[in-house]
C-alpha cells in the first residue's frame, strides 16, 4: 500500500491540489476557454468513434476468430496482441509512413483527425476481440440450434440469442478502447500535427511553464477516467490485460 | 445456426481485411522505410553512440521496473484473491488506476511531486538529487505505467486455484514462507510469467509519461521509444527518416520476440486459469 502511494496515489493527489488550490473560477477558466473545449470535443468525439468502430469491427474478429476455421488462424490470433506488445510509438511512425507527406498510396491524412481515428483503432484492437473471444468460446450452440429449428433466421438467432450474451464483453472491451483513447499519447504524437487533443495541449501546458492549467485539465482528465473505471465495473468487465 | 458459406466467406474477408490494413501493412512498412537504403545504412544508424545509449536506458527501465511490479503485484494478488473489506476493495479499485490516467497526466504528476517545485523536490535538491528531468524520475513513470500488469494477471488464478493445498501445507506444519514458495507460487508461475511480459513490454515501449518527465538529451535521457521521437522530430515535415525508422526496427524487433513469447505462454497461462 505504501509503494502503491509513493509511486502511483502521491502524485495524483498533487494534481488535484495543483487544480484545486485556484479560485473556482480561474479553475473553471482554465477548463472551459477555447482551445481546451475544442480538445476536449476532439479528444471525446474520436474516442467514442473508436469504442464504437472498434466495438463492431472487434466484435467480427472475434466471431471470425472462434466460429471460422481456415489455414493460419492461429498466427492471426496471435498477431491480435501485436498492439500490446509493439510500443506506441512505431505504431504512431508507421502510420506517418503509409499516410504522411511520403504516401505510397498517395493518402495524405496524416495531422488530420481521420488519422488519430486511425491510430486508436490501432492501439484498441486487442480490447474487444480478446473480451469477446472467451465469452463466444463458452457460449452454447445448442441455444443457437434450438433457435434456428424453431424457425428463427440467423439474423433474429444473432440479435436475440447470441447479441444478449456477448453484449457486456462487447461493452466492457468498449468502454476500456475508450479510456485507452482518451488519455492515448504514443502513437500520437507525431501525427498530430496542428490537431489538438487533451493529452497534447496538458504536455504544451507543462513545457510553457503553465502548472496550473494542465493540472486543471489533467483533473478533468482523471475524473472522466474514474467514471469510465466504475462504468466497467458496472459491465462487470475487468480493466486487465490494458496495455 | 447454419451459415451459408456466402456469409462466411465474407464475415472472414471483412474479418482478415481489417486486421490486415490495420496491422500488418504497418508493420511491414517499417521494415521497408528501414532497409530502403540498404542493410549497412540501417546498422549505422542503430550503432550510433546515441542508439546504443538508448537501447541499454530502455533495458536499464524494464530491469528496475519489472522486478518491483512483480513483488509488489504478487502481494498485492495475495491481499486481493484472500483477503475480504473495505481495504482491499480500495486496493482493487485503485491498482487499474495507472491504465486509465493519461500518460501525459503521470508524468504531470510525478513533476508537481517529484520536482524541484513539487512537495519533495526541495528535499531532494537539497541533497543534490535529481528526480525530473533525469533517469530517476523516467524510471518512476515506468513503474508506474506497468504497475497493474502482474497484480491483474495472478488476481484471477489465485482466486481459481483456492486456498485448500496452503491450509493443508499449513496444517502439516509449513511455514508461511514455506507454503509460498512450494504451494503457491508454482501455481501461480504461468500468470506471474505473463504479468511480466505484458509489463516488460510496457516499460519498453512507454512514452507518453517519460516524454515529460526527460531532458531528452541524446546518450544521457534518451530511451528507444524516446529517440524515434526525438529523430523524427529533428526534421519535421520531410517526412520521417531513415533514423527514426531504424530505431523503430528495433522496438519492433523486441516486440515481435515479446509477442512470440506471449503466444507460448498463452496456452498455459489459459490452463491454469
Amino acid at each position: 500500500m505504501l509503494y502503491l502511494s509513493v509511486i502511483v496515489l502521491i502524485p495524483l493527489a498533487a494534481v488535484a491540489v495543483k487544480a484545486l488550490a485556484q479560485s473556482p473560477s480561474a479553475f473553471w477558466q482554465s477548463v472551459t476557454n477555447a482551445t481546451v473545449l475544442r480538445a476536449l470535443a476532439i479528444t471525446l468525439v474520436a474516442s467514442l468513434l473508436v469504442a464504437f468502430i472498434g466495438g463492431v469491427m472487434g466484435t467480427i474478429v472475434a466471431w471470425v476468430l472462434v466460429r471460422d476455421e481456415f489455414p493460419g488462424k492461429r498466427i492471426v490470433n496471435a498477431l491480435i496482441d501485436l498492439p500490446f506488445a509493439l510500443p506506441t510509438i512505431v505504431a504512431g511512425l508507421t502510420l506517418l509512413a503509409l499516410y504522411g507527406p511520403d504516401s505510397p498510396f498517395g493518402i495524405h491524412i496524416a495531422y488530420t483527425r481521420g488519422v488519430v481515428v486511425v491510430a486508436l483503432l490501432f492501439v484498441t484492437l486487442p480490447f474487444v476481440v480478446r473480451s469477446v473471444q472467451p465469452v463466444l468460446l463458452e457460449l452454447d450452440t445448442e441455444v443457437e440450434e434450438a433457435a434456428a429449428s424453431l424457425g428463427a433466421s440467423n439474423w433474429i438467432t444473432f440479435r436475440r440469442v447470441i447479441l444478449p450474451a456477448l453484449r457486456p464483453a462487447i461493452l466492457s472491451g468498449a468502454a476500456l478502447s475508450f479510456a485507452r483513447s482518451v488519455g492515448e499519447i504514443g502513437s500520437l504524437v507525431l501525427i498530430l500535427g496542428k490537431v489538438q487533443i487533451a493529452s497534447i495541449v496538458i504536455f504544451a501546458d507543462i513545457e510553457s511553464d503553465a502548472p496550473r492549467a494542465a493540472a486543471s485539465l489533467s483533473l478533468v482528465l482523471i475524473v472522466l477516467s474514474l467514471l469510465v473505471l466504475v462504468a466497467i465495473r458496472r459491465l462487470g468487465g475487468r480493466v486487465g490485460e490494458a496495455g | 445456426m447454419t451459415i451459408t458459406t456466402r456469409t462466411k466467406w465474407s464475415l472472414r474477408t471483412i474479418a482478415l481485411l481489417y486486421l490486415l490494413l490495420l496491422l500488418l501493412l504497418p508493420v511491414v512498412v517499417v521494415f521497408l522505410k528501414t532497409f530502403e537504403h540498404g542493410w549497412s545504412v540501417a546498422w549505422g544508424y542503430m550503432t550510433t553512440p546515441a542508439a546504443i545509449s538508448a537501447l541499454w536506458l530502455s533495458l536499464l527501465m524494464a530491469v528496475i521496473a519489472v522486478p518491483l511490479n512483480t513483488i509488489f503485484g504478487v502481494g498485492a494478488a495475495l491481499l486481493l484473491a484472500r483477503r475480504r473489506g473495505r481495504a482491499t476493495a480500495l486496493l482493487d479499485a485503485l491498482v487499474d488506476l495507472p491504465f486509465l490516467v493519461s500518460p501525459i497526466v503521470i508524468g504531470l504528476a510525478l513533476t508537481l511531486v517529484y520536482g524541484i517545485h513539487g512537495w519533495f523536490g526541495t528535499f531532494f535538491s537539497d541533497h543534490g538529487v535529481r528526480i525530473i528531468y533525469a533517469v530517476p524520475g523516467m524510471v518512476l513513470a515506468t513503474v508506474f505505467v506497468s504497475l497493474p500488469f502482474v497484480v491483474r494477471e495472478v488476481t484471477p488464478v489465485l482466486r481459481e486455484v483456492g486456498d485448500e493445498q496452503e491450509q493443508a501445507a499449513a496444517t502439516l506444519g509449513a511455514s508461511s514462507w514455506q507454503t509460498f514458495w512450494r504451494i503457491t507460487l508454482p501455481s501461480i508461475r504461468w500468470g506471474v510469467a505473463y504479468g511480466v511480459i505484458l509489463s516488460t513490454a510496457r516499460a519498453l515501449g512507454e512514452i507518453g509519461a517519460v516524454l515529460v518527465v526527460s531532458s531528452l538529451v541524446a546518450g544521457q535521457t534518451l530511451t528507444l521509444p524516446l529517440l524515434v521521437y526525438s529523430r523524427n522530430d529533428q526534421d519535421f515535415g520531410t517526412g520521417a527518416t531513415t533514423s527514426a525508422y531504424a530505431a523503430a526496427t528495433e522496438l519492433a524487433v523486441i516486440s515481435l520476440v515479446v509477442l512470440l513469447v506471449m503466444t507460448v505462454l498463452s496456452p498455459r497461462r489459459q490452463g491454469t486459469k
